[in-house]
C-alpha cells in the first residue's frame, strides 16, 4: 500500500489540486486553483485575510469537501492521508497551569488517536520514548521539554508543536500562522528549523503565514491567495506588482527594500502591512 | 460525643467496622472516590467545571423525584444527571460559543434547582432529608446501593480507561486531535455522559452541593502537584480515596457531618499544596533550572 502511494506521489506530488474550488454557506471561497506541491517541498501560502488559505489547508486536510475540481494528497483523495500528515493549526498558545509537559504533548502527536491508557510496561513503549527524544532533539527543545508547557515562551511552545506535528514521520506538513505571536528573531528561528526540517526528513511542507518576509529565504515557492483564486510559482514571479494586479484587479506595487523585504502597497488588504491577525474563513 | 474512641488505632478500625453500615459507607465511598479522583482531572483539564456543577444541582431534583415516586434515591440520581448530562452535550453541540453554551448551562442550572425545591414541597414527608441530599450522609447505605454504584462506576472507569489517551488529546487540542482522526464530538459527549455518572454517584456520598470536594479539589490539587499527565489522574483518585476515608472515619467518631470533613480535608490539602507549591517556584526562578520539573 504504502510503496504504490509512493509511486502516485513521485508522479502527482505530495499535494495536487487541478482547478479546485470551496464553496461554504453558499459562497465560493475561492475557484480555480491548481497547486502542486513536489515532496521535500517548502512552499508558502500568502494572502490577506478572509483570502482562504485557512480553507486551504483544511481542504487538503479533507475537513473541508471540494465543490468542484479534483484533489490527490499523497497519492490519496484528502482526508485518506491524514495519518500521513502533521498539522499545526492557527492557534493561542496554552495557558500557564496546563497539566501537561512539553514531552507528553509530542508524545500525544505519536500516539494520541489510539485507545486506552500508555501503561509503561506495554510493548513499544520505549520505542515511543525514542521517537519523542529524537523529534525534540531534531526541533532544539530538549533543554525544555520536561517544563509544563503553560511555562514556555511562545517560540518554545511552537518549536514543540513543530515536534508533535514531525512525531509519525509525515511526509506533509501543514503549518497554519505558526510565526504569528512570535517576536522577530524567533520568526526566523523557527522559518530556519522548518526549511532544515524539510530538506533533512525530505517532508514537503505548506506553510500558511501573512508575512512573507521572514521566511522569504528559505522558501522554494509561494501560492498566493486573492481574488477568489490563488496562482503559484517562484516568490519574485507571484509576489510582484504585475502578478498582484491581476489577482487583486487594481493596481499593486511590490516594492522591494534595501534590507531585501518585499512591501506589497497600494490594496487595502495588503497582506504584508495589515495589522489585524485574525484569519476567520 | 465521642463513640468510644480509644486512641488505639486497631481496637477504634475494628470497632468502625463492626458496624454494617460504616463498612457499606467506606465501600461506596471508595467507589465513588475513585470515579470522581478520574472523571474530575478530565472535567478541570476541559474547563468543565460549570458543567459538572450543574449536573450536581440537576442530582437535587432528581433525589428528590424519586423519593416522591416512591423508587430508589439511586434510581433518581442516575436517570436525571444522564438526562441532564444529555442535554449539556446537546448545549455543547449547537451552542455556538462557550459564552452562550455557560448561559445556557446556567439557565438548565436555575431551572433544576426549582424543579428540586418543588419536589420537596410536593413530598412533604421528605423535609426531614433535605440535609442529607444536600450536604451528605453516610447513615443507610445499604449493599444493594453499594452494588448498583460499583456497577455504574466499574462501566464509567472502563470507558474512561478506553477512551483516556484520545480524551487527554481532545482536551489539549481539539482542532490537532481531529486533525489526526480522534473523533473528538463523539469523545466529548462520550465524556459528559462519564461525568454525569460520577456526579450522581458522588451526590450519593456527599450530597448534591459538595459534589465538587471530590470532583474537582483533588483533582485541582493534582494538577498543582504534577505537570504529568498519567500521574496527575492517579494522585488525583488517590487523594480523593484519602479524604473520603479520613472524612468517613472522622464523622463515625465525632457528632459533626461527614460532608464538612471531606470539604475540609481536600480544601486544606488543596490550600497547603498550593502554598507549598507556590515558595518551591518562587525559590527555584531565579536559578531557571530547566528539566527539573516534577
Amino acid at each position: 500500500m504504502i510503496e504504490e502511494a509512493t509511486q502516485d506521489v513521485s508522479a502527482v506530488g505530495a499535494v495536487a489540486f487541478r482547478d479546485a474550488a470551496v464553496e461554504l454557506g453558499g459562497r465560493t471561497i475561492w475557484s480555480g486553483v491548481s497547486v502542486v506541491v513536489q515532496e521535500g517541498e517548502f512552499v508558502a501560502v500568502l494572502g490577506a485575510n478572509g483570502a482562504g488559505k485557512s480553507t486551504f489547508v483544511k481542504a487538503v486536510l479533507g475537513l473541508v469537501p471540494l465543490s468542484a475540481g479534483g484533489a490527490n494528497v499523497l497519492g490519496h483523495p484528502p482526508g485518506e492521508a491524514r495519518t500521513r500528515i502533521g498539522y499545526l493549526p492557527q492557534r493561542h498558545g496554552f495557558d500557564a497551569g496546563t497539566p501537561i509537559r512539553g514531552v507528553d504533548l509530542v508524545r500525544l502527536g505519536l500516539d494520541g488517536a489510539r485507545w486506552g491508557v500508555p501503561l509503561p510496561w506495554l510493548p513499544g513503549t520505549r520505542a515511543a520514548t525514542r521517537r519523542v527524544e529524537e523529534v525534540i532533539e531534531l526541533v532544539g527543545a530538549a533543554a525544555y521539554a520536561h517544563q509544563p508547557i503553560g511555562d514556555l515562551s511562545g517560540g518554545e511552545q511552537q518549536r514543540l508543536l513543530i515536534a508533535q506535528a514531525l512525531a509519525r514521520r509525515p511526509r506533509l506538513l501543514l503549518l497554519d500562522e505558526p510565526l504569528d505571536s512570535l517576536d522577530l528573531s524567533n520568526q526566523s528561528a523557527v522559518a530556519a528549523l522548518v526549511r532544515r526540517v524539510c530538506r533533512e526528513e525530505q517532508v514537503a511542507v505548506l506553510l500558511v503565514t501573512h508575512d512573507i518576509n521572514p521566511i522569504l529565504g528559505y522558501l522554494d515557492r509561494v501560492v498566493y491567495f486573492a481574488g477568489g483564486t490563488a496562482v503559484e510559482g517562484v516568490p519574485e514571479d507571484v509576489v510582484s506588482s504585475e502578478t498582484l494586479s491581476g489577482l487583486y484587479g487594481a493596481p499593486v506595487e511590490v516594492l522591494r527594500a534595501s534590507d531585501g523585504r518585499l512591501v506589497v502597497v497600494g490594496h487595502p488588504e495588503a497582506p504584508f502591512v495589515h495589522g489585524h491577525r485574525h484569519n476567520h474563513d | 460525643m465521642f463513640q468510644g474512641l480509644s486512641w488505639n488505632p486497631v481496637d477504634d478500625l475494628q470497632q468502625m467496622l463492626a458496624y454494617p453500615f460504616m463498612v457499606n459507607a467506606l465501600e461506596a465511598g471508595t467507589i465513588v472516590a475513585v470515579m470522581s479522583g478520574a472523571a474530575g482531572w478530565f472535567m478541570t483539564l476541559r474547563r468543565q467545571t460549570f458543567a459538572g456543577h450543574t449536573l450536581a444541582l440537576i442530582a437535587f431534583p432528581g433525589a428528590a423525584a424519586a423519593a416522591l415516586a416512591g423508587v430508589p434515591a439511586a434510581l433518581g440520581y442516575f436517570a436525571f444527571c444522564g438526562a441532564g448530562a444529555l442535554v449539556l452535550a446537546r448545549l455543547a453541540g449547537s451552542s455556538r460559543s462557550y459564552s452562550t453554551e455557560s448561559a445556557a448551562t446556567g439557565t438548565l442550572q436555575a431551572f433544576a434547582l426549582g424543579l428540586g425545591f418543588l419536589f420537596v414541597s410536593l413530598y412533604h414527608g421528605l423535609l426531614n432529608g433535605l440535609d442529607s441530599l444536600l450536604f451528605g450522609t453516610f447513615l443507610g447505605i445499604t449493599s444493594g446501593q453499594v452494588v448498583a454504584l460499583l456497577a455504574v462506576a466499574v462501566v464509567a472507569l472502563a470507558l474512561t480507561a478506553l477512551a483516556a489517551r484520545p480524551l487527554l488529546f481532545a482536551s489539549l487540542d481539539p482542532d490537532v486531535a481531529r486533525a489526526s482522526g480522534v473523533p473528538v464530538g463523539l469523545l466529548g459527549f462520550g465524556f459528559l455522559l462519564v461525568l454525569g455518572l460520577a456526579v450522581a454517584e458522588t451526590s450519593q456520598i456527599t450530597g448534591a452541593l459538595l459534589v465538587f470536594a471530590l470532583l474537582v479539589t483533588p483533582a485541582a490539587t493534582a494538577q498543582v502537584l504534577t505537570p504529568r499527565p498519567w500521574l496527575g489522574i492517579a494522585l488525583s483518585m488517590g487523594l480523593a480515596l484519602a479524604v473520603t476515608w479520613v472524612g468517613l472515619t472522622l464523622a463515625f467518631f465525632s457528632v459533626y457531618p461527614v460532608g464538612f470533613y471531606v470539604t475540609s480535608l481536600s480544601f486544606g490539602v488543596y490550600v497547603v499544596v498550593r502554598i507549598v507549591r507556590g515558595a518551591a517556584v518562587r525559590r527555584r526562578l531565579p536559578r531557571l533550572v530547566p528539566g527539573q520539573a516534577t
